[in-house]
């Protein structure tokens, strides 16, 4: 039973902990606050924090620039697409060596790991001379299998970690039972392990939406996501702070919203097994 | 109807069935400056034109060039054109994968393209690129601060003027700069910058044999000189700043005079986004007293077709519109004339609405004054102002403008930036087999 | 408990994940020690024949490599102790009582979200530019001098950027760790006249072992290969090249694919070192 805390205690904790957190989020708090200000007033000195001129203008130099829909919709299509894909493939997998395992699970799981130490700029050229051959240069799908093959150790090994701490006893039950392998799978693991495989899919879709050097050399026109469509704000002529900032909002908010309706769920599964 | 509307109806009607069945939709790589961004906005007009759609890959400049350059060693055919500079175009014409410019139209009239932009642009005399826009270097400076300072600037200073000048301007107090310069890495940045600069001491980067002269007193003269005038009257953290954030420095007014692109003189002469635009003269790159070449560069960015592309004909449809005569004045037209692609052709130096433009004969002069066959004051084996046309080079100045930078950033001295500089650039060119 | 169905039945399942890992792992690793062995220089006409050991010779013995073998360990060092310390404290405070906990919590975890390019590109122009920089303006405003932060202090401002963008990261494990802490066990410890500090050290510190190691050996394969936080902010200049950057300096800029290649190669080989290092030392805590 916890203990009754002082109000004292809970109001110097609070303080403490926004103060703390304000100043974490600040760095996005001025980019969003800066992308509704005119140039100048991005530059302002002393700095304007909240009473300027709130104007969308640089938005609406942003979007005639570049159609931000076309991008986003690549973005959302390729870390989606890349992270159920994976996730397909590496829920069986972890099942296995959860239920399964045997003397070289472990070595399995860090080999997987270690495949992601291999930089990448060292086989672009051998990546992007297989995609010609193949045909996926700037496709979709091309995309969406380089970054489900990039964040698949990490998946399967999140989920080999939450089906673990799934106890052995209930599916021994459910044979008992004389439940069948698929049964076993959709009536007992599966209601048992979505709050896991959702952290999971959540984590990774995260990974993959920011994923900047093969979203970016992989692709041209028809394909690229939005880490393209901020590659084009990097360093644009004269005052451009406030432009940037709002191309910069624009490539973040999706998966900000997202990441914050489903917080709960992220601080819930984020473990990697790590809790015992 | 008389019989030419007729005519000119039924030739519409030829050209708008004959557009309909070709119709295709171009991938075009770009960089993210002004004039390209411009481009892009008046595409709708090359469509109306010829049907043709065209999808835009817009990048940073860095970005961009490996991106292009991925794609084009590889023959990836992601793009059917590709904004390239002049230090690609020579190289990659001569491995035969652009695809050569030699039969455009005569209403292109690429006679008309300057003989600098032109030369720059070929290999072997074959253009291989045509230039949307082309520029050199010239200095700009605030006309009120140089009076303050009871100065003069003249037409073709020296940097000793130069440096008198950034003393007499410098007023920390106020937030004032004398001079404002690229430091940052990077070949086509303060790699650049340093490069005209030690040409207009006398320096050069390799001699006739192809080894490295960064043991040579010209360029510790040359770089000594830059760092001693920066660090006194530059400002803080120029060590990172390029060619955008010198603009914008200038803009702001933070800034007595500057020296880089001459396409920057839109800009800060631009009421819309200067806060000086009135108050900018310019003269000609400055040189040491004495020696005969001044720090003027030559640059182009130009269009290429990637040999071996589908829409071939559709993308020097594009080419000839976006560098032809008409697209500058579908410009002047909605822009103005200051905000026309500069550099890159006689006849709009020869008009007069454009000989009203402060900065167009500035421009001219200072495009006139660099000979890319004839870059530095001792021969050399390149051709080049600013960059040396080798495929190895931009790799080995990045390299070599780092170690500057680090100078700048008072991480090391003159002596050993240039010791670590011939000795990098000697084993390059090692690997390279010279 | 495994019969030999259903180990058989957990072989084919595994089968899909370890085949394709193993042909995304095989086909780029074998293209990359094949092409480490050539002269392959694209802007010449790509592949010119053997070379023998000659790109591996010339990579290490580059007055580039070795430091730029310390800037990786700098950064990814500084980066792991940074967001562990500090991800530890926040975890602690996040799990104390007090109004708008959810709140508080989506502030902090926001970074995470926040694409490396997106991040570099502000942190550079809107915080650190020694002009316009919001840094400057602090400065300024109490007399001081303004920094030129990414070239003064080029790698402290690396560490800071990519810790900003890690420490969501780290916090959400270790508070899920502390979370599961028995809260009795504290309570247990206070009575018994334990400060504040001790029940830190002796219990809260030793039931985090597990999670840091994850946050460590996680972190670490993801910061082996920052590229776009340098490309952006610095470009490898004034000491902040590491081994990934250099790699993409020979490739791309130097259009040397042969000798960046030979590159990949050490990448690996320090990657692999720097994993046996991590195993010797919280390998005991992953009991995996």
């Amino acid at each position: 039973m916890a203990r009754a805390v002082t109000t004292q205690r809970k109001a110097i904790n609070t303080a403490f902990a926004w103060g703390v957190g304000l100043l974490i989020f600040f760095p996005i708090l001025w980019t969003i606050l800066t992308s509704f200000k005119t140039e100048a007033q991005a530059i302002s000195d002393p700095p304007v924090f909240l009473f300027f001129d709130w104007t969308l203008e640089n938005y609406a130099a942003v979007q005639e620039r570049s159609n931000y829909a076309r991008f986003l919709w690549n973005s959302i299509i390729i870390a989606v697409g890349s992270t159920i894909l994976g996730t397909i493939i590496a829920v069986p997998a972890a099942w296995s060596m959860a239920f399964v395992p045997s003397k070289r699970t472990k070595d399995i799981l860090l080999w997987m790991l270690s495949t992601k130490m291999l930089p990448a700029v060292g086989v672009l050229y051998p990546i992007y001379l297989l995609f010609i051959r193949l045909g996926w240069l700037d496709t979709q799908i091309g995309l969406v299998l380089v970054l489900m093959l990039i964040n698949l150790p990490i998946i399967v090994w999140m989920l080999y970690t939450y089906f673990r701490e799934i106890p052995g006893e209930i599916l021994e039950a459910a044979r008992m039972d004389g439940a069948s392998l698929k049964d076993e799978i959709i009536y007992v693991l599966t209601p048992m392990a979505v709050p896991g495989i959702a952290s999971t899919i959540l984590l990774n879709i995260i990974l993959a939406w920011n994923e900047a050097f093969w979203t970016l050399n992989l692709t041209a026109a028809n394909a690229a996501p939005l880490t393209a469509f901020i590659a084009s704000y990097s360093s644009p002529e004269g005052l451009f702070y406030a432009k940037l900032s709002a191309a910069s909002v624009m490539a973040i908010a999706p998966i900000l919203i997202m990441g914050w309706f489903s917080q709960k769920q992220l601080v819930r599964g984020l473990t990697f097994g790590a809790v015992k | 109807m008389t019989l030419k509307g007729a005519f000119l109806a039924a030739s519409a009607l030829v050209s708008v069935t004959a557009t309909a069945l070709s119709a295709e939709v171009l991938t075009i790589a770009t960089v993210n400056n002004g004039d390209m961004v411009r481009m892009q906005k008046l595409t709708d007009d090359f469509t109306a034109k010829t049907g043709h759609e065209v999808n835009w890959v817009t990048l940073e400049e860095n970005t961009l060039r490996t991106r292009v350059t991925t794609d084009i060693t590889t023959k990836g055919g992601a793009f059917d054109i590709m904004t390239i500079g002049m230090y690609e175009t020579p190289i990659w014409g001569a491995n035969g994968w652009l695809v050569p410019l030699d039969d455009l139209s005569a209403d292109y009239d690429a006679d008309d393209i300057l003989p600098a932009m032109r030369q720059g642009l070929s290999h072997d005399g074959t253009l291989y690129a045509a230039p949307f826009y082309g520029e050199s270097s010239m200095i700009m400076y605030r006309t009120d601060l140089m009076q303050e300072a009871g100065l003069e600037m003249p037409k073709a200073p020296t940097w000793e003027f130069i440096r008198e000048a950034a003393a007499a301007m410098t007023d920390r107090e106020k937030d004032i700069n004398g001079i404002c310069l690229r430091g940052k890495a990077g070949w086509g940045e303060g790699g650049a910058f340093i490069t005209v600069t030690a040409n207009s001491f006398g320096a050069r980067w390799f001699d006739e044999n192809w080894t490295p002269q960064f043991d040579q007193p010209e360029w510790e003269e040359a770089l000594t000189f830059f760092v001693d005038m920066m660090n006194n009257y530059g400002p803080p953290g120029y060590a990172t700043n390029g060619f955008n954030e010198n603009l914008s420095l200038f803009q702001q007014g933070k800034c007595g005079m500057w020296i880089d692109a001459t396409v920057a003189a839109s800009f800060v002469t631009n009421p819309d986004d200067s806060t000086v635009a009135d108050k900018v003269g310019f003269a000609l790159a400055p040189n040491k007293e004495g020696v005969e070449k001044r720090a003027n560069w030559l640059w182009a960015w130009a269009l290429a077709i990637p040999a071996g592309t589908q829409k071939e004909e559709a993308a020097k449809q594009f080419i000839e519109w976006a560098t032809s005569k008409e697209y500058i004045e579908l410009v002047a037209a909605n822009e103005g004339w200051a905000n026309v692609p500069p550099g890159a052709r006689q006849s709009l130096y020869d008009n007069p609405e454009y000989q009203k433009v402060p900065f167009a004969q500035m421009t001219l002069d200072s495009i006139l004054a660099a000979d890319p066959n004839d870059p530095t004051v001792d021969p050399v084996p390149y051709v080049g102002v600013q960059f040396v046309a080798i495929p190895e080079f931009a790799g080995i100045a990045t390299d070599v403008s780092q170690e500057f930078s680090a100078v700048y950033a008072g991480q090391q001295t003159v002596a050993e930036a240039l010791e670590k500089a011939q000795a990098l650039t000697l084993d390059a060119m090692e690997a390279a087999g010279y | 408990m495994a019969t030999q169905h259903s180990r058989s039945a957990a072989r084919l399942m595994m089968a899909p994940a370890v085949f394709l890992l193993l042909v995304w792992m095989l086909v780029p690793l074998s293209m990359t020690l094949w092409f480490s062995f050539r002269k392959y220089l694209p802007l010449r006409g790509g592949d010119l024949g053997w070379a023998g050991f000659d790109n591996y010779v010339r990579f290490v013995t580059s007055s580039s490599f070795w430091p730029s073998v310390m800037t990786t360990l700098i950064i990814v060092g500084g980066v792991l102790v940074v967001t562990v310390m500090f991800g530890v404290l926040l975890a602690i405070l996040l799990d104390q009582p007090m109004w708008g906990q959810g709140v508080v919590r989506i502030l902090v975890i926001a970074p995470f979200f926040v694409m490396p390019t997106v991040s570099a590109l502000v942190w550079k122009n809107m915080f650190m530019d020694p002009t316009n920089g919001l840094f400057a303006h602090l400065w300024r405003f109490f007399g001081a001098e303004p920094i030129s932060w990414l070239s003064e202090a080029s790698l402290p401002s690396l560490v800071m950027i990519v810790s900003w963008q890690w420490l969501p990261f780290a916090t959400l494990i270790l508070l899920t760790a502390i979370q599961s802490l028995d809260s009795e066990q504290l309570e247990a410890a206070e009575m018994d006249g334990a400060s504040p500090l001790s029940r830190f050290f002796y219990i809260i510190l030793p039931h985090l072992s597990r999670a840091i190691t994850i946050v460590v050996l996680i972190q670490t394969i993801f910061l082996l290969s920052i590229f776009a936080e340098i490309f952006v902010t610095t470009s490898g200049a004034f000491g902040t090249k590491t081994l990934t950057y250099l790699i993409f300096q020979r490739v791309l800029e130097s259009q040397n694919v042969g000798l960046g290649s030979a590159g990949g190669v050490y990448a690996i080989i320090l990657a692999n070192i720097v994993a046996l290092f991590l195993m010797r030392i919280v390998g005991k805590n992953l009991d995996a």
